[in-house]
C-alpha cells in the first residue's frame, strides 16, 4: 500500500491555502482490517491526510527547499464517523510560518458537513537531524503530479504555479538519464 | 492595547494550557516552560504563534530565544557563556531573570530558563 491519504488536489494557492480530496473505499486495507464489520476510516489516516494537504502547503511556500515533518497535532476534533463510500474534502489554511517551522489548520468535510477540525504544527528539519533527504527530487515531483497539484495550483498573485527549478531539472535527469553530478545537457 | 498584568498572566495560562496541554493548575508563576511544563522545541512555534493571536502582536523569535548569542563563538567559550555573552544576553532578555544562570552559565541550562512569569513579562513590554 502506497501512503498517500489524498487523491487528489482541486484547489491549491501558494503560501495560503490548499483543498484535496480523498475518496474512502472498501477496497482499502485500513477498512476491512481495522475493525471487521463495522467499517470505518481510521481517524488517525484522516489526520495523515490532513497533514499531507498542509505539509505540501508548508513545503511549498518554501519552493520544497525545506524538509517538512509533521511534529505536532494540536487539536484534532472529529464530529462523525467515516464509511465507505464518503469523499472527505480536506481544507488546510496556513496560519503563519517561520524559518523554524508552520501552522496549519485544517477541515475535513462530506459535503457541506464538517467532519474534522484540526491543528497541526509543521517542523523544518535542520542540520541538527543529520542531511539526508525525505524524498528523491524526481520521485516527489512525479508523486505532485500525480495529485494534481500543478494543474490547480496557483501563486499568491493568481498566476499559475509551476514546479521549482530543482524539481524540474531532478525530472529531466531521470528522463535522460544523466547524474546529478555532471551539468545537465538537452540530447 | 493595554493589558493589566492579570489579564496578561490570564492569557499567558490559556496559550500554556492549549499549547501544551497541561491544567491551569500546573501553569503557576515560577514554572519553568521546560523543566516543569514539558515544552519541546517545537512547543515554543506554537507557543509563539498562540501569543501573537491572542495579544495581537509581533514576536521575532530571537527576542525570545537568543540562540544567535547562545550559538556565537565570540560569546560562548567550552560550553560556558561568557561574562560579555551574559551582558547581552541581559540586554535582550531584560525581562527574564538571569541571577541564577549567570552564577553557572552552561548553555545547556539556558533552555530550562525561562519561566511562566518570564514570558509575562515579555509580553507585557510588547502590549
Amino acid at each position: 500500500m502506497r501512503w498517500l491519504w489524498i487523491d487528489r488536489f482541486v484547489e491549491f494557492e501558494s503560501g495560503r491555502r490548499a483543498v484535496a480530496i480523498k475518496n474512502v473505499s472498501l477496497a482499502e486495507e485500513q477498512l476491512d482490517g481495522y475493525l471487521p464489520g463495522f467499517n470505518y476510516m481510521p481517524t488517525s489516516l484522516i489526520v495523515e491526510g490532513l497533514a499531507q494537504t498542509g505539509g505540501l502547503l508548508v513545503g511549498e511556500a518554501g519552493g520544497f527547499r525545506e524538509r517538512v515533518v509533521l511534529a505536532k497535532v494540536g487539536k484534532a476534533v472529529f464530529h462523525r464517523t467515516v464509511f465507505p463510500g464518503d469523499q472527505l474534502t480536506y481544507t488546510a489554511e496556513l496560519c503563519d510560518i517561520r524559518g523554524d517551522g508552520a501552522i496549519v489548520s485544517g477541515t475535513s468535510r462530506i459535503g457541506s458537513e464538517l467532519q474534522a477540525e484540526v491543528e497541526l504544527v509543521f517542523a523544518h528539519l535542520d542540520e541538527r537531524f543529520g542531511s539526508e533527504i525525505l524524498f528523491e527530487p524526481e520521485e516527489f515531483l512525479c508523486m505532485l503530479r500525480s495529485w494534481g497539484l500543478y494543474d490547480v495550483a496557483v501563486t499568491s498573485d493568481g498566476e499559475r504555479a509551476t514546479p521549482p527549478d530543482h524539481l524540474l531539472e531532478a525530472e529531466a535527469r531521470m528522463f535522460l538519464m544523466q547524474p546529478a553530478s555532471t551539468p545537465l545537457t538537452d540530447q | 492595547m493595554g493589558y493589566s498584568s492579570e489579564e496578561v498572566y490570564g492569557k499567558v495560562q490559556e496559550v500554556l494550557e492549549a499549547a501544551l496541554g497541561v491544567d491551569d493548575d500546573e501553569v503557576a508563576p515560577g514554572a519553568t516552560l521546560v523543566g516543569d511544563l514539558g515544552a519541546e522545541s517545537i512547543d515554543f512555534l506554537d507557543i509563539v504563534f498562540k501569543l501573537e493571536e491572542s495579544f495581537g502582536i509581533e514576536i521575532p523569535r530571537s527576542e525570545l530565544f537568543p540562540e544567535d548569542i547562545l550559538t556565537s563563538a565570540e560569546f560562548v567559550s567550552d560550553g560556558r557563556v561568557t561574562p560579555a555573552g551574559v551582558v547581552q544576553l541581559k540586554e535582550r532578555m531584560p525581562f527574564a531573570d538571569l541571577s541564577k544562570f549567570e552564577t553557572n552559565p552552561l548553555v545547556q541550562d539556558f533552555g530550562n530558563l525561562l519561566t511562566v512569569n518570564d514570558l509575562c513579562r515579555f509580553i507585557e513590554s510588547k502590549v
